[in-house]
């Protein structure tokens, strides 16, 4: 379009050369309200889900409260089971999956592949406003007479039945997933799509970022995984109002297909968390060592084979319902350690013989990875069916998923301080920045790993109070300290954000020598995003921009002819996957 | 890791066996295996029943072998982490793939998973194994929010009620057999010192066997959250010699007897408390 109204008006001098016609660009509030800018959008959904991450992260510091001493009388057994049920669902369900496939995608991945937005502007904008009035009804749950949802965020039939939680608070839960369900499935379909349709030219899929691929591979999984919890909810709102009794024995149903159902969503749900962040250490750990992503390909097919796996792992959550077949499930679960070790091969040889820079993101990307590679060891226990029949429903699980819950988070940090100036155009303070990831990365190990030994010791989880002949309360005491550390780290990721904001310091196009097409734009990009785009010749069009004299990657093929700057294979030929 | 080496040399003489032997010299190999390692045990239970200890086993081979992978790829990052600081200004060099290598740490972990896979199918099998003719079966019932004990052979029942933990009673170095039931919502039979849980749900009826090794009393939980007043869902294990069991059956027998016989003619006796705890 702007080329014909160039060409047309050609002749006329460029001083009178008409604007091509666009309306006047809402500011404010009434941009936020009205717009379809997969950035403005993206950016959105991030803060939302960080607000929301902070309350549930209140709930988290008021459960390790109680928990601090054996029988406290902080909360009532009601308080607390309101509590932890919804600082679960509001984590999983309304932080991490949104801040990732809502946020960092949707602000990412149109510009690493050089898309003027996402494919379904408006369908993008709808995923937000159902996200955003999902998330409210969950909180408004508070406010019902019945209290909040209180049977676990798993919310296993038939606890979760009108007979057993009556009341507006659990159907608010209901309602409020529906519709972020929704908001999923529609977010899912616009990446693919996006991804599919809007590359720019010369970004075939083998050059395109290794993030981008991991949202490609996440929203197919959204598509494959998140239907099938949205239905199963219909289901249960079903059963508690009309009497479908498709979750309770007394009318001929079966409660165990809950749990099927809820996992085949929530194994794969784990995947669709993970991803995005793998995608985003995959960007950072390249950039500040000065080197090309070690095994691109490998990269791409690992998360494929995670992707496949992950649908058919579900039954680990139900290996003591004794009604799964353990060996397929624990064969299956165990082999996504496989390529999730592929990854963590492939990140280390990025930074072998590197040049790295430690600054804020480099560090977050360090702790995910120590943070994670205890989540993935620990997670082969789990999958061993005995072991499991021990550990299952200990503070050991618990300690399991949020060492890899904690470890996406602290990714989510590094990528705010990556992303941070090209979303606004100035530096988050880095050294601040490292006092938080500190903070951060000693707070969630010092919670993590006492409760690793009290799942050893035999602690349930979602126990409001223990007895003291148990031998738990010296580590709980420990853990709510580490939680408190945590907490802390999250204040002074606020007060960074007010004084970097307060004193701006004006970021550059490309302030860390990024090597993909979001770095090529200014900071922060224009509304279309791009008015020049460098030619795309390998997976790093901005790094070949930049650096025309830097010797090219020897193409796809390993080098043994050059025994000296290969990686050593001695070091790693003699160890495993986590 | 020693299981590790010994698996190297068993394996040329399995693959000469017929089928049918097959799983008997894998079990009683991973028998001698498990036995012949002193492992630490890194912070558990060592299993307080015969299948409680097959599991600590198996805990403890997988803890060596995590530490001896996280080990290494730990190392491996921090090696890279400080060996690679930045220094200098000169670019490093733009490599990308190494085949070889590549496989090679593909490989090396599906040759781990498969070990812990072979493993961990040899332990199942033993821990889930249900003995034909067990010395004592009892029917645990799971409610909202205690545990019943039915010793149907035996015509004992043991009810109990929220805040007052029942005790189940087991014949020490016998088989028990449990029937895992519930008579409302998912809970979770649970006894830390036996390494094991099995849930108890509506629809399902779950069976396994303890085997106890030493005359203790154990506490038990429920873990799967079920309600209000999941916390304090308690119950004890107490295991006596045989005698003493036999002892404890005819006493309950007879208190039974004296409480009901006249109303019921039936044999099967209950002792029964006031089961009755509203939802406040």
């Amino acid at each position: 379009m702007t080329i014909l109204e160039e060409k047309a008006t050609a002749p006329a001098p460029a001083q009178s050369r008409p604007e091509p016609v666009h309306h006047a660009e809402p500011s404010g509030l009434v941009k936020w309200l009205t717009s379809t800018d997969h950035k403005v959008i993206g950016k959105s959904y991030m803060f939302t889900s960080l607000a929301l991450m902070i309350i549930g992260g209140a709930m988290a510091l008021l459960i390790r409260a109680q928990l601090a001493s054996p029988h406290s009388s902080l909360l009532s057994f009601q308080q607390y089971n309101e509590l932890f049920t919804m600082h679960g669902s509001i984590m999983i369900y309304l932080f991490v999956g949104p801040f990732a496939f809502g946020g960092l995608a949707n602000y990412v991945v149109p510009l690493q592949i050089g898309a003027p937005d996402m494919a379904f502007p408006r369908l993008n904008a709808l995923s937000y406003w159902l996200y955003l009035g999902g998330s409210i009804i969950m909180l408004l749950g508070f406010f019902t007479a019945s209290g909040a949802a209180d049977f676990g965020w798993v919310a296993y039939a038939p606890l979760s039945s009108a007979v057993n939680s009556p009341g507006a608070g659990p159907d608010a839960w209901i309602a409020a997933l529906i519709l972020t369900g929704f908001s999923a499935i529609f977010t899912g379909v616009n990446l693919v799509t996006t991804i599919f349709y809007l590359r720019a030219p010369g970004m075939t899929m083998f050059r395109m970022p290794i993030f981008v691929w991991n949202m490609l591979v996440t929203a197919i999984l959204i598509l494959i995984a998140f239907p099938v919890l949205t239905s199963a909810l219909v289901m249960l709102y079903a059963d508690r109002h009309f009497g479908m009794d498709i979750f309770s024995v007394k009318g001929g149903g079966v409660p165990v297909l809950w749990q099927n159902l809820f996992w085949f969503w929530g194994h794969p749900e784990v995947y669709i968390l993970a991803l995005p962040f793998f995608g985003v250490i995959t960007e950072i750990i390249p950039v500040f060592s000065k080197k090309p992503i070690f095994g691109y390909k490998g990269m791409v097919f690992a998360t494929l084979a995670i992707a496949a796996l992950s649908t058919g792992v579900w039954g680990h959550h139900m290996f003591t319902t004794g009604v799964v077949l353990l060996p397929f499930f624990s064969l299956l679960s165990l082999l996504i350690a496989v390529p999730t070790g592929i990854k963590f091969f492939n990140w280390i040889a990025t930074m072998w013989r590197g040049q790295i820079t430690f600054t804020t993101p480099m560090l977050c990307a360090i702790g995910f990875l120590i943070t994670f590679l205890i989540g993935g060891l620990t997670g082969m226990f789990l999958a061993s069916p005995p072991v499991d029949f021990q550990m299952h429903d200990t503070y050991f699980v618990v300690a399991h998923f949020h060492s890899v819950i904690f470890a996406l988070v602290i990714a989510a940090i590094g990528a705010l301080y990556f992303w941070w100036p090209k979303m606004f155009g100035w530096y988050l303070n880095d050294r601040i920045g490292k006092v938080q990831f500190w903070l951060l990365f000693v707070g969630v190990n010092a919670t993590v790993i006492p409760w690793y030994i009290l799942g050893l010791h035999g602690m349930p989880r979602r126990v409001a109070v223990y007895n003291t002949g148990m031998g738990w309360h010296a580590l709980n005491i420990a853990a709510t300290v580490g939680a408190d550390i945590t907490g802390v780290s999250f204040l002074v990721f606020l007060l960074n954000v007010y004084l970097s904001w307060d004193k701006k310091v004006p970021a550059p196009n490309n302030p860390w020598d990024g090597t993909t097409l979001e770095w090529f734009t200014s900071s922060p990009p224009p509304t279309h995003n791009f008015t020049r785009i460098p030619p795309i010749r390998s997976e790093r069009p901005v790094w070949d921009y930049n650096h025309p004299d830097a010797v090219a990657i020897p193409a796809h093929k390993s080098d043994n002819n050059d025994k000296h700057a290969s990686p050593p294979t001695g070091a790693s030929g003699d160890d495993g996957g986590d | 890791m020693c299981c590790m080496t010994h698996l190297s040399v068993e394996r040329p003489s399995g693959t000469r066996l017929s089928r049918h032997l097959r799983p008997a010299i894998l079990v009683s190999s991973l028998g001698l295996l498990l036995s012949a390692c002193s492992l630490p045990s890194y912070g558990g239970y060592k299993g307080a029943t015969t299948q409680g200890h097959d599991t600590h086993l198996l805990y403890a081979g997988l803890f060596t072998t995590a530490i001896v992978v996280g080990g290494i790829t730990l190392s491996l990052i921090l090696w890279s982490v400080f060996r690679y600081k930045k220094r200098s200004d000169a670019m490093p060099r733009q490599f990308q793939y190494h085949i070889p290598l590549e496989i090679t740490y593909t490989v090396i972990p599906i040759i781990i998973v498969l070990l812990v896979f072979f493993f961990t199918v040899g332990v199942e099998n033993r821990v889930d194994a249900v003995s034909s003719n067990p010395y004592v079966q009892v029917k645990v019932t799971a409610f909202q929010w205690g545990w019943n004990f039915d010793y149907p052979q035996l015509h004992v029942d043991v009810h109990g009620v929220t805040l007052q933990n029942p005790e189940m009673v087991l014949p020490t170095g016998k088989t028990a057999r449990i029937t895992l039931v519930s008579a409302d919502v998912v809970h979770g039979f649970y006894v830390r010192q036996f390494n094991f849980s099995r849930y108890a749900q509506p629809g399902v009826i779950n069976v396994f066997d303890l085997t106890v090794r030493h005359s203790a009393t154990y506490q038990g939980q429920c873990t799967q959250f079920c309600g209000l007043y999941h916390a304090e869902m308690l119950f004890r294990v107490k295991s006596v010699p045989p005698a003493q069991f036999q002892a404890w059956v005819h006493q309950q027998q007879a208190l039974g007897h004296d409480k009901v016989v006249a109303k019921q003619p039936s044999p099967i006796v209950k002792v029964r408390s006031t089961n009755s705890r509203t939802k406040i």
